[in-house]
């Protein structure tokens, strides 16, 4: 039983353990029960300082690591890179040294370059988690998305899921897929042949470009956003012929199982990708998605940090 | 682990008497056993707990509630060589505000739980007092903290190891003093 994580950092589930999520999994239960308190606090990272570097936008993942650091008592600074230094042409590796002159605890990072984060934590002493680079890992999101399975199921092994959307570009679905797998899950993915990436059965799932045939009896249905400016480069011809072929209605839910789970990393494109019936509907967890990031956040910034 | 040598210095039946013993003096000290709330720190101070309360409602016949503690978000040595991050939740599913809290716990030792304890539960509401209740009480203490209700008074060595089971979490009742 793992008892510390091993790693310094956390990139990506395509290299972590099994038995390392599930640890990360069965901390963040504790942690969610700090988040359901009047005095929403614990003294545990007090005198720490995080630093949140977001060179994409984002609201969702970045509140939430903020929170997650705050609700451990930890000093948190944001820096969205718009702003900053980066725009005067500050390289990565020197911005990284920077902010190591004024002795921060841990880093997390967002980066349009796959391998950015690697790049902080190979050079920096301090734990790096990865908050998404490119279309690689985005591993904290694949874990609250575990995490979110599990707690409705009970346990994740053997369960069948749908990831279904713009897989090319989705590192919600690569590390969802690392994740999944690893932890005894079965992996349909379905997409138009335009989105889905080559070679992608390697990773151990099943390829559909008919999105009935795929959710045809599953547990979970992970829908994804589906990009408006992709539109633009000719990957699909319309937004209404992709909500008609692979957007998710009510109609269309019944194919699952009835207790399935639906889910969505957000922001949701209404109507596109879903419809507001099913968003909104009894078998979604989207909302129970954000409130578990937070509590995901804040176990891997604890045994991070806790760790020797 | 046959390096060392053990002994048993309570056993089965001196726990139940202990325990016994803490509960008469729990309600002659609170007057009754009337808001009263016993908090176990996790994992053993819980058994202890829930079997102190069952001795409560037997002589008083009053059921006071049991909560569970788990204070590794408020120990003072995170981060530090020797910190296992293995959480295991609190579940306090009651208010604390104006309550008398029996907190319990299997050995004191040093104090630095307990002080964790103290924040932990102060962070859940404001409780009207707080009395220590411990099954072992084995000197060393590095705070300045004391225990309103002992089970037994055990000198150690600080190269010795204390080690209470109970059968809901070791499957035998026991405590067990063991030397390198």
């Amino acid at each position: 039983m793992a008892s510390v994580l091993k790693a310094k950092d956390i990139l990506g589930l395509e290299e972590m353990e099994a038995e390392d999520i599930q640890f990360i999994l069965d901390t963040a239960e504790s942690m969610k029960e700090v988040s359901e308190r009047q005095i929403k606090k614990v003294p545990t990272l007090r005198g720490k300082t995080m630093i949140n570097i977001f060179y994409e936008p984002s609201t969702r993942t970045r509140t939430s690591f903020e929170i997650a650091g705050k609700r451990l008592s930890a000093d948190v600074v944001n820096i969205s890179t718009s702003a900053s230094s980066v725009v005067k042409g500050e390289t990565l590796k020197d911005t990284g040294r920077n902010l190591m002159a004024m002795k921060p605890d841990i880093l997390v990072i967002r980066h349009s370059a796959v391998g950015a984060p690697k790049i902080l934590a190979d050079t920096l002493p301090i734990p790096v988690i990865n908050a998404g680079d490119g279309a690689h890992e985005h591993p904290t999101q694949a874990l609250l998305d575990l995490f979110s399975i599990r707690e409705k199921k009970g346990s994740l092994k053997g369960l069948k899921a749908a990831i279904v959307g713009d897989i090319t570009h989705s590192r919600v679905a690569r590390s969802n897929i690392h994740g999944m797998r690893k932890m005894g899950m079965e992996v349909r993915i379905a997409g138009p042949a335009t989105l889905l990436p080559r070679y992608v059965e390697q990773l151990g799932v099943q390829v559909y470009t008919d999105v009935d045939a795929a959710i045809e009896g599953v547990d979970i249905i992970m829908m994804l956003r589906i990009q408006l400016e992709r539109q633009g480069q000719g990957l699909f011809p319309s937004l209404r012929e992709y909500s008609r072929l692979f957007g998710l209605n009510r109609k269309r839910v019944k194919r699952a199982k009835a207790d399935v789970l639906i889910m969505h990393p957000g922001p949701m494109n209404r109507g596109v990708e879903i419809s507001s019936e099913v968003a909104d509907g009894p078998y979604s967890i989207i909302l129970d998605q954000v409130t578990n990031g937070v509590a995901i956040r804040m176990a891997v910034l604890f045994l991070l940090l806790g760790g020797i | 682990m046959n390096r060392r040598q053990s002994a048993e210095v309570l056993d089965e039946q001196g726990i139940d008497r202990a325990l016994t013993r803490i509960a008469h003096e729990i309600v002659e000290r609170n007057k009754g056993a009337e808001n009263l709330v016993l908090i176990g720190i996790r994992s053993r101070g819980v058994h202890l707990a829930r079997r102190i309360a069952s001795r409560l409602k037997e002589i008083e016949g009053v059921e006071v509630p049991v909560g569970a503690l788990d204070i590794t978000l408020y120990r003072d040595d995170i981060g530090e060589e020797g910190f296992h991050p293995a959480l295991r939740k609190t579940d306090i599913p009651f208010p604390v505000a104006d309550k008398a809290v029996i907190l319990m716990d299997d050995v004191l030792y040093t104090g630095r739980t307990i002080r964790a304890a103290l924040d932990g539960i102060i962070d859940l509401g404001r409780p009207r007092m707080i009395q220590l209740a411990v099954l072992i009480d084995r000197g060393h203490r590095e705070l300045p903290i004391r225990p309103d209700y002992v089970g037994k008074n055990l000198p150690t060595s600080r190269s010795e190891d204390v080690q209470v089971m109970l059968e809901e979490e070791d499957g035998k009742n026991g405590v067990v003093i063991s030397k390198e």
